[in-house]
């Protein structure tokens, strides 16, 4: 149940209170009733039974993934020297 | 440019995790004492179970699977009462996919609808909305069950309801809260967790805040991790870092999904429908105060517990006697010290929760590690 899936925006129905989510070529309505600031196209965000709980924030994930990325290499350079 | 997959392989990387596994063997050896780390969320026992993390962690690292998983701590008696709701005359019973097999005292729900009872199972909450305008002369009940997480979706369910008068619809509520559960474990004098992984989705809606009092009671580190294996293996290395520099703190390890304040309209919107239940009977825990929630006095019309009080079994049901669910949610035994663990136990013929639900400790282990019983990897 826990278990939500990053997904992304690809329409919003603003009077229905609604979004068009692609979640890996699969896509479907949620309700954006949950949420306090609109939501755009190209938005990735996190589901919950039909429901979409929060953005994701799509720098903070950058960052994440160059710092581990980072690490990656260094230690991959250091191997080489 | 991030790409949706990145939010997924980006946090699979082999390599990432193998550093990881490193960085925490290296670390660890800092550490006199042995860390006992309890992941409180179903779903990182299946990250954790899926991805073979435990080969990777030195021996002073143990886990400790923790309740939060909202099937599996339901007990006996409150499906007994969904079943007695839907034996109704009348009633569509409608529920969440995951408790259609969790077994009653009598049978589980698919076996009462298999019996001829209206029991309608369902993904998203909304879907609710068109069962109870198809059938304006059927009494409509919503069995919700969920923690923080699945909260916020039950209230916008009740202010639809309302806005829509449709007045067929009722809701029978066990939407159960993380912190008290946290502090029943803690409260157990055989508990021996000293370190916590925080759910990651109850913390999106309630925000990080809600683990102060965690940290502040108990002098526990609380990471609260994502759920891929970089998340986990990072969070596990957090938890080792304070360790051995004699700290404890609160740290979001999951910083893309998790803020300190969570999601304030869900807050809200929970806080215009519910209240605090003074106690709750949870599985294998037993009754916590303050640990549950309840509609509001002003949507008494909505609550099938009111409405059909008096057709309501109310005795407490105890587990089957091999049962060890109890144990297994309190930290004190794994799926594989369960003497019917594999053996009449399966997630075909579960005697208990852990098996039926997807998040289920023993349905992790079951899955992931089949019924080959050995010793415990870390006794």
């Amino acid at each position: 149940m826990c278990l939500s899936i990053p997904s992304q925006v690809v329409a919003v129905d603003i009077e229905r209170q609604s979004v068009t989510v692609d979640t890996l070529g699969v896509r479907r309505d949620v309700s954006s009733h949950l949420m306090n600031e609109p939501l755009e196209i190209g938005d990735y965000v996190l589901i919950h039974i039909g429901f979409v709980m929060n953005k994701i924030d799509k720098e903070d994930a950058q960052q994440s993934i160059d710092l581990y990325q980072e690490i990656v290499t260094k230690l991959e350079n250091e191997a080489i020297h | 440019m991030l790409e949706l997959k990145h939010l997924y392989q980006g946090f699979r990387d082999p390599q990432t995790i193998a550093n990881l596994a490193r960085d925490i063997q290296l670390t660890a050896k800092l550490v006199k004492q042995q860390i006992n780390i309890m992941e409180v969320c179903g779903g990182h026992t299946h990250t954790i179970m899926k991805y073979g993390l435990l080969d990777l962690l030195p021996d002073n690292i143990e886990f400790i699977h923790g309740p939060g998983c909202p099937v599996c701590i339901m007990p006996k008696e409150r499906i007994d009462q969904a079943a007695a709701l839907a034996s109704q005359e009348n009633v569509i019973l409608v529920t969440l996919g995951d408790m259609i097999r969790v077994p009653g005292s009598k049978g589980s729900l698919a076996s009462y609808r298999a019996k001829g009872c209206d029991i309608r199972p369902i993904y998203d909450p909304l879907d609710t909305l068109k069962i109870a305008r198809d059938n304006p002369d059927k009494t409509v009940v919503f069995f919700a069950i969920g923690f923080e997480t699945s909260t916020p979706m039950t209230a916008i369910l009740l202010q639809l309801a309302e806005h829509e008068r449709l007045e067929n619809l009722l809701f029978h509520i066990n939407h159960v809260l993380v912190p008290p559960a946290i502090d029943a474990v803690m409260h157990d004098p055989k508990a021996r967790v000293n370190a916590f992984i925080g759910p990651a989705h109850v913390s999106v809606i309630s925000g990080a805040k809600i683990y102060r009092s965690t940290v502040e009671n108990y002098g526990t580190p609380v990471v609260v991790a994502g759920f891929e294996p970089v998340d986990v293996m990072d969070s596990i290395l957090r938890i080792v870092r304070q360790k051995a520099a004699g700290k404890a703190e609160l740290d979001i390890q999951y910083s893309r999904a998790v803020s300190e304040d969570g999601n304030l309209t869900a807050q809200a919107k929970v806080n215009q429908f519910f209240n605090v239940r003074p106690q709750f009977r949870w599985r294998g825990l037993g009754p916590i105060p303050n640990s549950a929630l309840q509609l509001k006095p002003e949507y008494a019309h909505r609550d099938a517990e009111l409405r059909f009080k008096d057709r309501l079994p109310v005795k407490e049901i105890d587990d089957h006697k091999a049962c060890q669910c109890g144990d297994i949610l309190r930290g004190l035994a794994k799926p594989k010290d369960c003497k019917v663990f594999g053996r009449g136990c399966n997630p075909e013929t579960p005697l208990g929760s852990c098996m039926v639900s997807s998040e289920g400790a023993c349905n992790a282990y079951y899955r992931y590690q089949g019924i080959d019983i050995k010793e415990p990897h870390h006794g």
